[in-house]
Formats: structure tokens, C-alpha cells, sequence
């Protein structure tokens, strides 16, 4: 019975994992086409990405002079650190082999790695842009990731475990029943979110001017292969980022380990269109945000993710205070 | 096995690296047998010790009495597994740096080299002589042979106007400390006479919770000062630039070990017999000040232009996070919480052993960069990956090890401090719960700080173009430089990737420190388990082969599926065409938004070039506000004080006669 149900464990990871390397560039697509019509354009249609990814990956690599190793190597990194991200992550189900690997803070250090990477290979050609894309990238990423990771401890407090499975069994278990101090996380997840993923208050995907530019400025200096890789990976981070506001905030009808073993052939289908209503949802909540939003100015977004930070630590005392 | 114990390798050992010393000062007329025989050799002696250390740790404690010392009062030596732990940092760490430095000073005058090697290695045979000292007399001694020996080898350049006075603010502070020290041992003593200057004795004196409280409070001051604790830290970035780069690494890596070291002897041995135990305070007091001093030092470190000043910034930033776990423990253990104690002192632990190795690796590293370019300003290098691509790598390993990213060290005593943090809830004293959570946010943002400043630091140096003169003479490292370098590195990926084994060994260590070991909740290697499978886990080697594999994947099938065309051409840019190295980033431009958010916390100096100006200059300095709020006002009041004392002071034989007789006199009318 063991057996069967490891094995069972691992195909599903590996389909999950699969799975949302397929998907995450049609999220990206969703997102942006959600934009487009609240702007009242027609849009370029959910599958530009795919069509943008397979245009790249044909052209010839143009690259510096002078860039180093480090630079050739980055994208196959970032591409890495983001599928182990997104295996994890609870998605479909909460039975993941590979989850033991690495908890919530391990996933946090994923991110960092991730990040660490991209703004040294910015570094790395020794442009302008390149040197101030990875300064402003360092810069929100302070603030962000220690409000991240405080979003993540108070999700483990209450569940009284780091590893992201039993946080979402324990969260899903509770059904409806509404934590004081997950909705102070919450709100710092969103602001997380945008920062982390550069969209609007704090970067904007679509710029075109360099000087506003945050993650733009790190790659400008890839053609290619690696720029197709380097956006794959963003859209998985998208994805990533989105799956776990999902699993922390809305767990529910993701498959449990015990509906796994009984009846899968029922949970497994039901995880799935449970799981696409939810992204499509958060797909447009988040160009809805978007479209909200006005950019801020570099020197307004510490403030902003300050109040990140200390929401999701004011999430942490209300939860040591009543104990929710 | 009759007679020969782990304690009496160790003494041979540290006789034969004073010998080693002294041989050094004899050869000083044929340099190269300095460097060719006699740092090898000392290498390999610390590799013996910490072989040494590995063996004591699962032995049992073994003590030895010296017939040196003052009649009546010999010298005692011990050997238990915090002092084997700790053994085996120093080993382990000064075997790299040796290395390196057999390399490193080749070029040196032999006069100046004798007296090096003669200092160095007794500053190696001090420290590991206060790591198994068993008495107060002997660990003074110790103590001050480390300062005195590291104050020489700080003020190597001593022609320096600039070095000399580093080299005093270092001595001046340690022997503050040193003081403290000796109070508390005195205090520890407990009044019961001249012989029981041991620490046996002292583990006796059944201090009441006052004088406990007293001599914690000034151990942890004179430690403190030694460690680089808040507001006694400024010695640190003075001294650890202006020493030469491996006397840097061992000062960082390991000396400041050795207070650590020292804090938990006194903590949770020394005091742990007296009459309350430890008090609730102490640890939040340890607590708080680890937590300002590591908000403290990163902060400072953003801001440096000097890469070794940034270093020693980086190393105040982890003596805090050190003293943060030593602070947790203590207020676990005061409440009975013995396994999560341990779990603190694991962390603690680990991280002591991580920062030995990843500090010692950058400090020597910046002494590889500081030979091949002449600079220390980091604004005037740039790009040095592709003249120095062995030394790049092998830093580009302690960078990711010291801004805690998995799979590297770094991050596994940071995961197990954040464990640690977030298993105190039900501690019976709520102001403490309350505390607990903003602890570990300051943690995390130390922690996010810290990637900041190790991108800066690693981005400014290797990557970019070349800033300043064409460094076409920067040559990479040579072969005993590489080796040195090589080790360190190896053992921040063993250490990274192995955490398993080393947690099993310092359960043996944590044993004696508060009773409880952590065990490992599954039998296997794979994963770290330190409470449950359940609660948390954490694969090193899993998650390493994850992101390899999926890499190599990745790369296999777009080269297979489309083509591994590659064009060279010049940077894009948007197209602009102008591109100087100038454009990119200084240290000081990169550290500017870091100096802006925190403005309120620098002294800031700077001047703006005006509009017309033809040769712009920028200059900016961010100093230190305690120097001017703290010890300013203190050097003003010893100044005035010794005005007033000069006063009597004439020169004139009779007015001293004079005196005395006063003296007599007054003292005659009170007896």
C-alpha cells in the first residue's frame, strides 16, 4: 500500500510540476489580456507569451564581449530555482515527495537565490541600466522578503508546522473559519506579491522607459534563449507567487492526502477545475490592481513594502496575542 | 590507550606552533624557508588540532594540571566538547588561512615576515590556549598573550599613521574588556580565598542571583567588547581593514569566536550552578542587544566603500545574530524548555562554525584582490572576474554562503534560528511572546539586508567593466593562495550540504551546555529534522540536485530542440553609445538607497560638485553617530580628569614629600 502510494505521490508531482511549467506562460497571457480590456484594447489574445517564448528560443544569442559565465549561466539558474518553487508549492494536492525537501523558509531562500542571481548577472556587463536595475531590485527585495517570510510564520504558527502541505491541511481543515491575523498577512502578501513580481505600484511590466525601469533594467542585456528563459521563469514565479496566496488564503479543494489514497480518480479532477477557477479569478483580480494603481515613485516603494513588512509583523502578534 | 588523551595531543600541538613561532623569528634572514616550511607546516599542526578536536568530542572530559605557573597556583587544563568544538573551528579555519598565507606574504621583507610568523602563530596557539584553559589564571593569560599578539600583528604596517591608531582603539577596548573579564571571574570566585581561581571552583560558589546577575553582566560587557557587540564594536572596522588580509580572517573568523565562546563558558557553565540558575533577563537582554547589533552592522555594512571595512560591518551583523541565539537559549532553558535550548545553541553553533569559514574565505580572498589591484576602494576596481576567475568562483561560494542562500551553510543555521523562533510559542511570560515575533522579523530583514550587501559587495568588485586605470597587470591568485581559498570553500558546501552529520555532532556539545541533545526526528541523512518530520524538514542535497538537474535538463533540450547559436557583440544598452565605466555603479552609488532609508542612523558628510564644475568630484562619508555621541564625550572626560591630575603632578621632589606627609598625617587622625 506504501508503495503504491509513493508512487502514486511522485507521478503526481512530477504532472504537477509539469503542468505548471506548461501553464504559467498562459497565466502571464490571462493577466495581460485582462489589462488590455480594462484599458479597452483588444489585446494580443491569452497565447502571445507562448507565441513570444517560441520566437525567442529560434533566434540566434547575441551577447557581450565581455559577460562572463556567470551571465551565460543565469537563466538556466533562475529557471531551475523556479521549478523547484513551483513543485513545492501545493497546487493540485498536498501529497508532494519532494515537499520534505524544503519548507516555507527554504522557499523564501529559493526566491533570494533566484534574485541573488539575476541582479549579479545584471552586474555583470557593466551598463548603467544594468547596475540600476539590480540596486532597485535589491532594494525592494529587502523589505519584501522579510515580509514574505513574516507572512509565512504566521501561517506556520497557526498551523504549528513549516512544511507548506500541513500549513494548507490545516488551513483547508478549518473551513470558514476567519483568522484575525491572516487577513493582516494577507494584505502584506498582495503587496508582496506586486512588488516581487514587478507589477504596478512598485515596477511596470510594460514600460518602456528605461529610468522607471526595475526587473526591464536587469535584462535588457539577454537576447534570445536566455531572454525566453529568463521570462519563462518570471511567469513561473507569477504563477508560484499566485499558487501560494491561493494555498495560504483559499486551500480549499485542494486534494488532502487521505482523498488521495481512498478516491483520487474523483479528488484529482475536482483539485484541478478548482485550481483553474481560482488562477483565473486571481488572474484578473490582479490586472483589476493593476489598472487601479498609478507607478510610484522608487524612493515612495520602501515605504510601501515597510507597510508590508510591518502588517504581516502585526499579523504575528495578533496571533501570539489571541491566539488566532 | 594508557595514558595518552585527546588533552595531551592538543598541548604537543600548541607547543609545537609557538616552536614553529620561534623558528619563524630564527629563519627571518631566508624568508623563503618561512614561507615554504614553516606556514605549511603550521598549517597542517592546526589541521592536527582540529583532528584533535574531532576525537575529544565524543570522549570524555579529560583535565591535565601544568607545572607552570606561581607557586601554589599551577596552571589547569581541560578539554570538554565545547572547547573540542570549538577547537575544530579554529583547526579547520587557520589550516585554509595558513595556506593562503604561505602563499600571501611571499613578497615580504624577511625582517618583518620573522616577526609575523613569530605572532602569528602564537596568536593561533593563544586562542586555543583560552579555548582549554580551566582556570581564571590561565585563561587571563591566554587572553592577553591573543590581544597583544593580534595588536602586532594589526599594526604589521606600522609606519602608517592610520594603522598605529587602529591598532590602539583595538588594544585600548580589548583591554576594557579584559578587565570585565577578570571582575567577573572574580566575582565567580565567590570569596572563597586564592585557591579556588578554577573553574571547578567557581561552578561551586553557589552565587545568589545577584552577584550571578552581576558577573553575567560583566562577562557579557568584557565578551561583548572582544566580539564587537554594540556600542563596543568600533574597534572592529578600524582594526580588521588594517590588519593584513589572512590576520583579518583569523581575527574575524575565529578570534571573535572566542568570546562566543566565552559567553557560553560563563553562561552555561560557570553560572549555571548558582543559586536561580540563569535569569529570564539575561537572555532578553542578549537578545536585544544581538538583535540591534546585527540591524546595527548590516546597515553600516551597505553604506562602505573600503571592501575589508564592509567585511567587518558584516562580521558585527553575525556576532549579533550569534548573540541572538545565545539570548534565546538562555531564556529557554530558564524555563525548562531544555530541547528547544538546544535547538538555539545548535543554531548558534553551526553559524559560529559558518561565519569561521565564509569569513575567513572572503577576508583572505580580499587579500588576493588587494595584492593583484593595490586597492581597497571597491569604487575603483570593477570586472576582475575575467583577470581573477579563481578567486571569483571560490568567492562567489562564501558570498552565497554568507548571504544565507540554500544549498550553501549559511543558510542552515539561519533556517534552524528561524526554527527556533518559531517554536516559542507557550512561554510563560507574555512580554516575552510579544517579543518574539518582532525578534524574528529583524532576523529576516538582517537576513535580506545581508544578500543587499554581499550583491554590492560581489557585483562592485568582479563584475562590470574595469573602473579606473586599465588593470591589465591584476593577475588571479597563485597555487598556495587557490589551495588556501579552495578549502575554505570546500567546507562551506560540505557544511552546507551535510547538515544532518554536523547537528548529531553538536548534540554532543549541547548536551553538556543545558542537558538535552536535538537528535534528528528521521534515521536517514537525507533530511534535517531537528523537532519532527511534520513540523519541519529541510534536504540540502535534494534541493541541490533538483535545481542542477533541472538546469542541465533545461540547457540539454533547448540546445537539442532549437541550436546553440551564439553571436558576440558589444553591450546593447537601449543603444546608446556612449558607454564608459563610469555609468556603472560605485559602492557608494549602490549603498546610496540603503544611506537614504536609513538616513536618521548616519553621521552623513557629503559634498555636491556645483553645476559648472568641469572635474565633478562627489564625496560622501557615513560615519558611525555613537563615536561622536559615546566615546567622544568619553576621551573629553578622561582628558579634563588627567588635566586635573596633572595639576599635582610638578616634577619637584619636595612637593612629592610633601604629599606623602599630608598623607601620614591624614591617616594617622583617622586610625
Amino acid at each position: 500500500m506504501m508503495s503504491t502510494n509513493q508512487a502514486l505521490g511522485i507521478l503526481l508531482q512530477i504532472y504537477q510540476s509539469l503542468l505548471v511549467v506548461a501553464l504559467a506562460p498562459l497565466l502571464t497571457g490571462w493577466v495581460n489580456q485582462c489589462r488590455a480590456w480594462l484599458q479597452n484594447r483588444s489585446g494580443p489574445g491569452v497565447m502571445q507569451p507562448y507565441r513570444t517564448l517560441r520566437k525567442l528560443f529560434h533566434k540566434d544569442a547575441v551577447m557581450a564581449y565581455n559577460a562572463s559565465l556567470l551571465f551565460r549561466a543565469t537563466p538556466y539558474i533562475l529557471f531551475g530555482c523556479m521549478w523547484l518553487a513551483a513543485a513545492i508549492i501545493p497546487i493540485i494536492a498536498v501529497d508532494l515527495p519532494f515537499s520534505p525537501a524544503a519548507d516555507v523558509i527554504a522557499l523564501v531562500g529559493v526566491f533570494a537565490l533566484a534574485r541573488v542571481f539575476i541582479a549579479l548577472a545584471a552586474m555583470d556587463i557593466g551598463t548603467a541600466f544594468g547596475t540600476l536595475g539590480a540596486r532597485r531590485e535589491m532594494l525592494v527585495s529587502f523589505l519584501a522578503e522579510p515580509a514574505l517570510l513574516m507572512v509565512f510564520f504566521t501561517a506556520s504558527m497557526i498551523s504549528h508546522s513549516t512544511q507548506l502541505p500541513r500549513i494548507v491541511e490545516a488551513l483547508a481543515r478549518h473551513q470558514f473559519v476567519l483568522y484575525p491575523s491572516l487577513a493582516f498577512a494577507g494584505l502584506a502578501f498582495v503587496i508582496v506579491l506586486l512588488a516581487e513580481n514587478a507589477r504596478i505600484p512598485v515596477d511596470n511590466p510594460a514600460t518602456h522607459l528605461e529610468l522607471t525601469m526595475i526587473h526591464e533594467a536587469m535584462i535588457l542585456e539577454y537576447s534570445a534563449r536566455h531572454l525566453a528563459l529568463v521570462e519563462w521563469a518570471s511567469s513561473l514565479k507569477l504563477f508560484a507567487y499566485i499558487a501560494i496566496g491561493i494555498a495560504l488564503f483559499l486551500p480549499y479543494g485542494i486534494a488532502e492526502v487521505g482523498a488521495m489514497t481512498e478516491n483520487w480518480e474523483s479528488a484529482l479532477p475536482l483539485a484541478i477545475i478548482a485550481l483553474l477557477v481560482k488562477l483565473i479569478l486571481a488572474g484578473a483580480a490582479l490586472a483589476l490592481l493593476e489598472a487601479l494603481l498609478a507607478k510610484m515613485r522608487i524612493f515612495r516603494a520602501p515605504e510601501f513594502l515597510g507597510t508590508a513588512f510591518l502588517l504581516a509583523v502585526l499579523g504575528l502578534l495578533i496571533h501570539f496575542l489571541l491566539g488566532a | 590507550m594508557v595514558g595518552v588523551f585527546p588533552l595531551d595531543i592538543a598541548d604537543a600541538i600548541i607547543v609545537s606552533l609557538m616552536a614553529l613561532g620561534l623558528m619563524g623569528l630564527a629563519l627571518q634572514h631566508s624568508p623563503h624557508l618561512i614561507t615554504n616550511i614553516i606556514f605549511p607546516l603550521g598549517a597542517i599542526a592546526s589541521l592536527a588540532l582540529a583532528a584533535t578536536g574531532f576525537w575529544a568530542l565524543g570522549e570524555p572530559v579529560s583535565h591535565t594540571v601544568l607545572p607552570l605557573g606561581l607557586p601554589g597556583l599551577p596552571l589547569h587544563l581541560s578539554l570538554d566538547p565545547l572547547s573540542a568544538f570549538f577547537l575544530i573551528l579554529l583547526g579547520g579555519a587557520s589550516f585554509g588561512v595558513s595556506i593562503f598565507s604561505a602563499g600571501y606574504f611571499k613578497s615580504m621583507p624577511g625582517n618583518t615576515l620573522g616577526l609575523l610568523c613569530l605572532e602569528y602563530h602564537l596568536f593561533l596557539a593563544s586562542m586555543a590556549l583560552v579555548l582549554l584553559a580551566d582556570d581564571a589564571y590561565m585563561f587571563m593569560v591566554a587572553w592577553e598573550t591573543m590581544a597583544l599578539s593580534s595588536y602586532f600583528l594589526v599594526t604589521t604596517d606600522h609606519h602608517v599613521p592610520d594603522i598605529r591608531k587602529a591598532g590602539f582603539l583595538y588594544l585600548l577596548i580589548a583591554h576594557v574588556g579584559a578587565i570585565a573579564i577578570l571582575l567577573s571571574f572574580g566575582v565567580m570566585q565567590g570569596g572563597h580565598g586564592i585557591g579556588a581561581y578554577t573553574f571547578a571552583a567557581m561552578r561551586e560558589a553557589h552565587l545568589s542571583a545577584f552577584w550571578a546577575s552581576v558577573a553575567f553582566l560583566l562577562a557579557l560587557f568584557g565578551f561583548g567588547a572582544k566580539a564587537g557587540l554594540l556600542p563596543l564594536h568600533v574597534w572592529l572596522p578600524e582594526a580588521h581593514p588594517a590588519a593584513p588580509s589572512p590576520v583579518s580572517a583569523l581575527m574575524s573568523g575565529i578570534m571573535l569566536k572566542t568570546a562566543i565562546y566565552g559567553i557560553l563558558r560563563v553562561t552555561f557553565d560557570l553560572l549555571a550552578n548558582s543559586l536561580n540558575g540563569q535569569q529570564w533577563w539575561w537572555g532578553v537582554l542578549a537578545l536585544a542587544l544581538g538583535l540591534i547589533t546585527a540591524i546595527f552592522g548590516v546597515m553600516f555594512a551597505a553604506v562602505q566603500g573600503d571592501m575589508k571595512r564592509l567585511l567587518a560591518y558584516s562580521s558585527i551583523e553575525n556576532i549579533g545574530l550569534l548573540l541572538v541565539g545565545i539570548g534565546l537559549a538562555i531564556i529557554f532553558h530558564v524555563y525548562g524548555k531544555d530541547t528547544l535550548a538546544a535547538l538555539s545553541l545548535t543554531a548558534t553553533l553551526y553559524h559560529s562554525l559558518n561565519h569561521a569559514f565564509f569569513k575567513s574565505l572572503l577576508f583572505v580572498g580580499t587579500g588576493s584582490i588587494l595584492h593583484a589591484t593595490g586597492e581597497r576602494n571597491m569604487g575603483r576596481m570593477g570586472g576582475l572576474i575575467r583577470q581573477m576567475p579563481w578567486v571569483a568562483v571560490l568567492m562567489l561560494v562564501g558570498v552565497l554562503s554568507i548571504s544565507g542562500l540554500p544549498p550553501f551553510n549559511g543558510f542552515v543555521s539561519e533556517w534552524l534560528l528561524l526554527q527556533a523562533f518559531l517554536l516559542s510559542p507557550g512561554l510563560p511570560n507574555s512580554y516575552i511572546n510579544m517579543l518574539i515575533p518582532v525578534a524574528a522579523g529583524v532576523i529576516a530583514l538582517a537576513a535580506a539586508l545581508a544578500a543587499y550587501v554581499m550583491v554590492k559587495f560581489y557585483g562592485v568588485i568582479f563584475l562590470g567593466q574595469t573602473r579606473g586605470e586599465v588593470r591589465e597587470h591584476a593577475h588571479d591568485a597563485g597555487i598556495r593562495e587557490r589551495i588556501g581559498l579552495s578549502w575554505l570553500a570546500l567546507a562551506c558546501v560540505v557544511l552546507g550540504l551535510a547538515p544532518v552529520y554536523v547537528v548529531r555532532q553538536l548534540d554532543l556539545v549541547t548536551q553538556i551546555l543545558v542537558g538535552k541533545g536535538l537528535g534528528n526526528a528521521t534515521p536517514g541523512w537525507l533530511f534535517l529534522a531537528p523537532v519532527d518530520m511534520e513540523r519541519a524538514s529541510y534536504s540540502p542535497v535534494f534541493f541541490l540536485l533538483a535545481v542542477l538537474g533541472v538546469m542541465l535538463v533545461t540547457a540539454l533540450v533547448v540546445h537539442y530542440f532549437y541550436h546553440g547559436r551564439l553571436r558576440r557583440g558589444p553591450a546593447w544598452d537601449c543603444g546608446y553609445p556612449e558607454q564608459t565605466s563610469r555609468m556603472q555603479d560605485t559602492a557608494e552609488g549602490f549603498g546610496q538607497p540603503i544611506r537614504r532609508i536609513f538616513e536618521p542612523f548616519f553621521r552623513i558628510e557629503s559634498e555636491l560638485p556645483g553645476a559648472f564644475d568641469a572635474h565633478p568630484r562627489y564625496h560622501g562619508r557615513s560615519e558611525d553617530r555613537l563615536w561622536y555621541a559615546l566615546y567622544l564625550p568619553i576621551k573629553r572626560i578622561t582628558e579634563k580628569l588627567s588635566s586635573w591630575a596633572s595639576l599635582l603632578q610638578h616634577g619637584r621632589i619636595h612637593l612629592y614629600l610633601t604629599y606623602t606627609f599630608v598623607t601620614l598625617l591624614v591617616l594617622l587622625a583617622f586610625v
